[in-house]
Formats: structure tokens, C-alpha cells, sequence
């Protein structure tokens, strides 16, 4: 029999090894599931995490990795910051569409006018409107003990709520023949978020998405606030001693998650979306969750998995169209990768020895 | 008379160390004995190989005349041997009842088990609420559950690692009369203990430990504390240096200091005054009020305005950080997770505290390079036992942490240091040198609050001596001429009673 003994401290080598290692078993056992299924595994498997980058039609599905990566790695890089002080926002999903609708709203508002202030604008409204939804569940926690976990996932039904009014209520393209859906921003010079450099996917998301690596990798290493965050993680009473207010950094962290998820939101319904419709929600928000785990709350890891995880959707689209594999093979992926990874996480606290 | 307990030739080596040599000795069936040594000199080692936790390496035991080679505790207990451990394994969430419960083999029916807790709490003076959280439990509450939980398995060898260390004289007498109900009942007691007074006080024999060998086995009553310790410590105890101090102008004044309940006790109407140079000791049996005076001080918790005045100026309403920039430092009892972060290094832990009044941050920016000279500087001066400054805090040993946590804020140049229980679970020599640290800070020009357990620390450190009991503080009466009896009426006898009432 085998028996787990804890570790006195966590090995660097288990902390990077484990994220490869769930990769690998996701892989297996994603094999065998689309073996079962009556699939070719190997071909099911190439398809999914190598034709998106290398195969025949490449040239179609690589842009699309910075397109779908970079509100992964946007929504993470905030969400990081609290889940290193033990505050858990789960609904970065509902912040996200908040985001996108305010940040359309201020485009709708305007329209037709061309004025160089509407897309700041609009990144400004995205970023308010994600960091006041992130703020309720802080509120709540913070005036009433609310458990922030379930405010912020409850909050992401709500936001659903909200899109699917706008999508067919206030706003509702006048032009659109009835049809549910906002204008497409896309064709609104001022306010659309276009893709900066041809064929490559990039957008002002994607820059987004890296200056927020950069700015959360500064203050986690090189600033207070950043030593505050993870103390408060690690010993809550030694935070406090240290003079950290638990109420203002449960605001802080939920009111920058939010407002990065809010950025997300509102890059995406300028750009690769280009409008709010009734399923805006696609789901960024849960993946980024992670996103977050898989890149170990640290900026490169993040960085790596947001382009793991980006990968998944499109290889799941491809192999869906290619190989007609179910629709849910993409949520299946990333439900094991998070799974095994939790699961792995264990050698890095514990070592298996052999009962004597 | 008959053997309980015979080890013979007793071994262990761990990488680098020769924990434990040849060990021989024996402990009587109804004998209370003591065994002395130093933190290091081999204690722990030994008395875990008794309890199962450790295999020797050489020679063997016996236990009431057979072989005792137990694998686990488990086997240990079934044999016969508790222990009560100075570290207490007791879950937060459950109630006393049902951590008692946990540790036994066949618990009975719950009403059946807290009625015998009940009743044994009382015959042994140790009184409990089986039904209460142990959350809600002091740390001298929670080792009475400890003390019970042995108790209830009828044990054949009793070990007992410090117990009393927690509790007033009154308490430990009333301790030392259990243990004798039970010495006299055929139990064999072994008794850790560095208090050498109590050991004569009680103590049939006593093995003493140095260097992982047995010195020699004596009768305690035989000796004085002085010869002892030397046999202890292979040399004459070093002596703290009390002179070259002088109380100045006042510079802390405490008055109608309040907290509200949540969950503890809480203060109640705490006054006191300060002066430069003079060191206030705060006795009192954990859980009656401490760690909320100490958070009230470091403002961990704010009070009602003008409660707190240091140097005139009122710092009622602000936080810890403000209160350090002003001069006032802390240093809570609990090390790890409270004093410092254990998954943090040492370096990084200097932050918690010192990263205002050393300037190892800058608008912000922390100053790495700054940070690990400092935690060097304080690993230099208080003779910290680490690899170096980039040692995870939880890795040093209990004493090391101590004489860090207790320098980084004695390195700060505090105008006032409020430390809570600055010599908890540490070894002699460390606790001689976090004392000697205190007293040159005082002869500095500092005013300095012990908050401490050990009447015989607070007597060799203070001028003045209150005692805090249910949240409030006694009013202050100059150490010289204290005995430990007035003392302990001062804190309010023994388990509860009505506060004594001290003629001044």
C-alpha cells in the first residue's frame, strides 16, 4: 500500500511540473473518452492541439489564438490578484458581459458621431461597469458576511439576464429588422476594436491582456500592496498585524478583477463579437478560472495557460467541424485539465511513500 | 516498589545528530519523575520513542516487565503509556467532548463521555465545559482538555511535557495534587519540566539530559536549583543583567480602554502608565484577556478616542502601520501565522512590520536588496540559528523564530514595545537572550509591557507587575519584595474564584 506524506515545503519542480503533467493526462484520457466514442484517439488528439497551429489550415485558426486568449489572459491576470489574498470571485463571467454592455452603451449612445474620444470612452465605461459588479459581492461580504464565492457566481445569472434584455430591449438595433442584437460595432469605425496587425489576431484586448501580466507581475513582486495580498492569503492575522484592512483589500481585489474582466467584455463586444446579443456570455469568464490555476496565479504561467486553454477552444471547434466530434469536447477538455490539475496539485504538498 | 518503565541502552541518530546515547533509567510505579534538560538535550526524542512516534535505533524498553517496542502511538496507548504533548493537537471546530472523543479507541455514548469528563474535571480541578468549541478555549483551557483526554485511559506512564507552564501557581498546585492522586493510585508520571523549583517542589527523581545523554539521575529535593541547572546546562546559568536602567518621563498612557466581545473576553475599563526605561509586567492565565490588550495596543483593533496616548499624542483611532511610524511595536504571541508568516522567508517577513521604519519600502516599492540586509542584521545581533535570510520562517526552530521576531521590532528603535509571552516553548539559553535584549532596550530609554505566563520571568524582568483577569488589569505594585503567593492571589486564585483583593 502507498501512503502520502505532507512536505515540508512545495518543490519549484512539482509547482511547474504538475500544470505539463494534467496537460498529459488530459490528454489520455481525452484519447480514450473519444475512443469510446468511436473516434480515432491519435487523430481526435492531433486535431484538437496541433492542426489549430501547424495543420493544413492553419493560416485560419492561428489568429485565432490571440483572440481567444487574450480575454483569458485579461480576466486571469485580475483574478489572480485575489485568489493569492483568498478572495474568491467566481463570476468574472458576469463582470465581463456588464462590461461589454456598458462599453457598447456608450457606443450606441454616440452613434453615428465619429469623435476620437468614444472608444476611451467606451474602454472607460467597460472598466467601470465590470468594477461595480465586482464590487457588489465585495459589498455584500464586506457590510453583511456574504460569502463572495456564491454573490459573484449568482451575479453572473443576473448579468445573463441583463444581456439577453438588452440584446432585445434598450439595446436593440433599430436597423435590424426586429432581430435581437445590438448594432455591430464593427461596422462603427469609432468605436470598433479592430485587428491591429493583419492575419495575426491582435487586438487592443491582446495589448491589454499583456500590460496587465506586466502590471500585476510588478505589484505581486516588487510592492507592498502585492506582499499585503499574498500575506493576507498565506496568514490572515499576520496581515492584519501588518496593519492590511481585510474589508479594503476584498474591495480592491474584486473591483480590479472586475474591472479587468469588464475591459474583456467590452474588447470583445468592439471586436471579435462586435455586438451584444443574447448569448454574449461565452463563457471566458469561467474558463479564466482556469487559466488562473493551470498558470499557477503567476504571470508567465497564466500567460502559457491562457494560450493552452485558447488552443482547446479552437482545436474543439476544429475537431467538431473536421471530425464532427460532440459540441461539449471543448468544456470536457478543460473540466479534466482543471480536474487533474487539483488532483496532481497534491504531489506538490504531499509525496507518496511505499507503506512499510 | 516495581518497575513501570525500564529503557536500556536506548539509541537514536538522525542525519547529523546523535539525538539520543545509551539512555538508561527507570521510572517507578507511583513515582513522580522528573526529566531536565535543555530544548535539544535529547527530551523530546526520548519520550517519542516511548509514545511510538520514533523507532531507537539501539537498545530496548520495557513496560511493566515486558518488552515495549510499540509501531505507532496507537500501540503505545494500548500499552498503556499518554502523554500530553506541549503542543496541543486539538481541532478548532469540534467541541471538547468530541476532540476527547477522537483520541480514544472505543469512545463511549456522548451523554456517558461528558458526564465522565464532567466529573473528572472536577475531582481533578481542571474545570470544563465538555460541550464549549475549543476555538472559544484559552491556550491553559485547551491543554486541560489535553490533560483530560489522558486521564480518561487509565494510563499505566503518564508523560507530561511542561504542563504547567500555562497555568497560575494556584492552578499548578492543584495540578500537582492530580498527579499525586494518581503517583499514589500506582501510575508512573514522567514529568518535562525546565522549572527547577517546581521539579524540587514535586518530584521524586529526576534524569537529568545534555547532549542526548543521561547525566546523571538524582534526587531533586537534594539539590539546589542552582546545582541543578549547572548539571542541566554543563555550566553556571547566565544571569540577566538588570542594572543601568532608569524610568524617565511618562510615554504611554492606556485609560477607560474597552473592546467589545466577539468570540473572546473582553476589556474592561484597562488603564495604565508608562514611563521611559521601565518594563510593565502583565501576568495572568492565558485566555483572560491578553491577546486582546495586545491587539488593542498594536491596533490590530481600534478604541474609543484619547484610550491610547503615546508621547501626548492620541493613537486611539489609527492602524497598526501608523502606530509604528509613531514608535509603538508589537510582537503577538502566536509566531507562526500571526508574528510572521511561516511559508514566507525571513527576509520577506522583516515587511510585515519593519518596512516603514526601515525603509525597505519606498512609496511602495519594496526594496529586496534593503529587506535582506536588514533580516541579516537581525539574524546577526539576536544570534538566529537559519542557513541564511532567505529561510522560510516555518523552517527555523520555535527559540530562532522568537529571537527574530522579537529582533526585527527591538532593531525598529520602538519609544514603546508591547510583547505578549516573548519566551513561549523557547530553550533556556534563547529565552535568557530574548530577556537580556529586552532589558538593554529598556536601559535605552524604551518603555516596554511584558505580557507574559512565567511569573518567574515577569518578576526577573519588571519593574511594576499588574495582573489581567477576565479583561481587567489590576492596578501595578512594584516587583521588589512580590512573592509568587501575593502574585497569585493578584491574579485571582485558583480556576475562576473571586478576585483577591490585595492590600497595597
Amino acid at each position: 500500500m502507498f501512503r502520502l506524506e505532507p512536505r515540508a515545503s512545495a518543490p519549484l519542480l512539482w509547482q511547474v511540473a504538475t500544470p505539463i503533467m494534467a496537460v498529459i493526462a488530459t490528454m489520455i484520457v481525452g484519447g480514450l473518452l473519444f475512443a469510446a466514442l468511436g473516434f480515432d484517439p491519435v487523430a481526435s488528439i492531433r486535431t484538437i492541439f496541433w492542426d489549430p497551429l501547424f495543420g493544413p489550415a492553419a493560416s485560419y485558426s492561428r489568429p485565432q489564438l490571440l483572440v481567444k486568449a487574450g480575454p483569458l489572459i485579461l480576466i486571469a491576470a485580475g483574478l489572480s490578484l485575489g485568489f493569492r489574498a483568498g478572495i474568491w470571485n467566481i463570476g468574472a463571467e458576469g463582470q465581463y458581459i456588464i462590461g461589454g454592455i456598458c462599453g457598447a452603451a456608450v457606443a450606441l449612445a454616440a452613434y453615428p458621431l465619429e469623435a476620437f474620444w468614444i472608444f476611451p470612452a467606451m474602454i472607460l465605461a467597460g472598466a467601470l461597469g465590470g468594477c461595480a459588479w465586482g464590487l457588489i459581492p465585495a459589498m455584500l461580504r464586506n457590510w453583511f458576511g456574504a460569502s463572495e464565492i456564491l454573490v459573484s457566481l449568482m451575479l453572473v445569472y443576473v448579468a445573463q439576464r441583463i444581456a439577453a434584455w438588452m440584446a432585445f430591449g434598450p439595446l436593440k438595433n433599430p436597423e435590424g429588422f426586429n432581430f435581437p442584437g445590438s448594432r455591430n460595432l464593427q461596422q462603427y469605425p469609432a468605436a470598433s476594436n479592430p485587428e491591429l496587425i493583419a492575419n495575426t489576431g491582435l487586438h487592443w484586448g491582446v495589448i491589454a491582456a499583456v500590460l496587465a501580466l506586466a502590471v500585476t507581475w510588478f505589484v505581486m513582486s516588487r510592492h507592498m500592496l502585492g506582499f499585503h495580498i499574498r500575506t493576507a492569503g498565506a496568514a490572515p492575522r499576520a496581515a492584519r498585524f501588518a496593519g492590511v484592512r481585510p474589508e479594503r483589500l476584498v474591495a480592491l481585489c474584486l473591483g480590479v478583477s472586475g474591472a479587468l474582466a469588464g475591459f474583456a467584455g467590452l474588447f470583445e463586444a468592439a471586436g471579435p463579437a462586435g455586438q451584444i446579443t443574447e448569448n454574449f456570455g461565452s463563457g471566458y469568464g469561467f474558463t479564466a478560472i482556469i487559466v488562473a490555476f493551470l498558470g499557477r496565479l503567476h504571470p508567465l504561467g497564466i500567460l502559457l495557460a491562457g494560450l493552452l486553454l485558447a488552443l482547446t477552444y479552437i482545436g474543439g471547434e476544429l475537431a467538431q467541424m473536421m471530425l464532427q466530434l460532440p459540441a461539449a469536447t471543448v468544456q470536457v477538455f478543460q473540466g479534466m485539465l482543471l480536474f487533474f490539475l487539483l488532483g496532481f496539485d497534491l504531489l506538490t504538498r504531499y509525496r507518496i511513500r511505499r507503506r512499510a | 516498589m516495581t518497575n513501570v518503565f525500564r529503557a536500556e541502552g536506548l539509541g537514536k541518530t538522525y542525519p547529523g545528530v546523535r539525538a539520543n546515547d545509551d539512555i538508561s533509567f527507570s521510572v517507578e510505579a507511583g513515582e513522580i519523575h522528573a526529566l531536565l534538560g535543555e530544548n535539544g538535550a535529547g527530551k523530546s526524542t526520548l519520550v517519542k520513542m516511548i509514545y511510538g512516534l520514533v523507532r531507537p535505533d539501539d537498545g530496548h524498553m520495557m513496560l511493566m516487565g515486558a518488552p515495549h517496542a510499540p509501531a505507532d502511538p496507537r500501540a503505545a496507548r494500548a500499552a498503556g503509556v499518554a502523554m500530553v504533548f506541549q503542543h496541543f493537537s486539538l481541532f478548532d471546530a469540534l467541541s471538547v467532548a468530541e476532540n476527547i472523543a477522537l483520541g480514544m479507541e472505543n469512545p463511549p455514548p456522548r451523554a456517558e463521555l461528558a458526564r465522565r469528563i464532567a466529573e473528572l474535571s472536577r475531582s481533578y480541578g481542571l474545570p470544563l465545559n465538555p460541550a464549549r468549541r475549543v476555538a472559544t478555549l484559552s491556550a491553559g483551557e485547551r491543554q486541560r482538555v489535553e490533560i483530560l483526554r489522558c486521564l480518561l485511559q487509565n494510563p499505566r506512564l503518564l508523560i507530561m511535557d511542561e504542563p504547567t507552564s500555562v497555568l497560575t501557581p494556584q492552578e499548578a498546585e492543584i495540578l500537582f495534587a492530580t498527579l499525586r492522586q494518581l503517583a499514589a493510585a500506582g501510575t508512573a508520571i514522567l514529568y518535562i519540566s525546565h522549572k527547577l523549583d517546581e521539579i524540587r517542589g514535586h518530584c521524586d527523581r529526576a534524569t537529568i539530559l545534555r547532549h542526548g545523554k543521561v547525566i546523571r539521575t538524582v534526587e531533586p529535593r537534594a539539590h539546589t536549583a542552582r546545582e541543578l541547572a549547572a548539571m542541566m546546562v554543563g555550566a553556571e546559568m547566565r544571569v540577566v543583567d538588570r542594572s543601568g536602567r532608569s524610568p524617565g518621563a511618562q510615554v504611554l498612557a492606556v485609560s477607560g480602554l474597552v473592546t467589545p466581545a466577539s468570540g473572546g473576553i473582553s476589556l474592561r475599563e484597562v488603564a495604565l502608565r508608562l514611563h521611559a526605561g521601565e518594563i510593565l509586567g502583565i501576568g495572568g492565565v492565558a485566555g483572560n484577556g491578553q491577546e486582546e490588550l495586545l491587539a488593542a495596543l498594536s491596533g490590530e483593533v481600534t478604541t474609543a478616542p484619547g484610550t491610547i496616548t503615546l508621547d501626548g499624542s492620541d493613537l486611539s483611532a489609527l492602524g497598526p502601520e501608523a502606530r509604528r511610524r509613531a514608535g509603538l511595536l508589537a510582537a503577538p504571541e502566536d509566531r507562526l501565522g500571526h508574528a510572521a508568516v511561516p511559508e514566507f522567508s525571513l527576509t520577506e517577513n522583516t515587511l510585515l512590520t519593519a518596512a516603514s521604519r526601515q525603509n525597505l519600502a519606498r512609496h511602495g516599492l519594496i526594496d529586496h536588496g534593503a529587506a535582506r540586509r536588514f533580516a541579516e542584521s537581525v539574524i546577526a545581533a539576536f544570534d538566529v540559528r537559519t542557513p541564511g535570510p532567505g529561510t522560510a520562517a516555518g523552517a527555523l526552530s520555535g527559540g530562532n523564530l522568537q529571537k527574530f521576531v522579537i529582533g526585527r521590532e527591538v532593531l525598529g528603535r520602538p519609544r514603546v514595545l508591547v510583547v505578549n509571552q516573548p519566551t513561549w516553548g523557547v530553550d533556556a539559553g534563547a529565552a535568557a537572550a530574548i530577556r537580556q535584549a529586552l532589558l538593554d532596550l529598556a536601559a535605552k530609554g524604551a518603555g516596554i509591557i511584558v505580557i507574559s505566563q512565567d511569573l518567574d520571568e515577569l518578576l526577573e524582568l519588571s519593574d511594576r507587575f499588574c495582573a489581567l483577569n477576565e479583561g481587567r488589569l489590576s492596578a501595578p505594585r512594584t516587583t521588589d519584595g512580590l512573592t509568587i503567593d501575593e502574585i497569585g492571589l493578584m491574579l485571582g486564585g485558583a480556576h475562576g474564584m473571586e478576585v483577591g483583593h490585595v492590600p497595597a
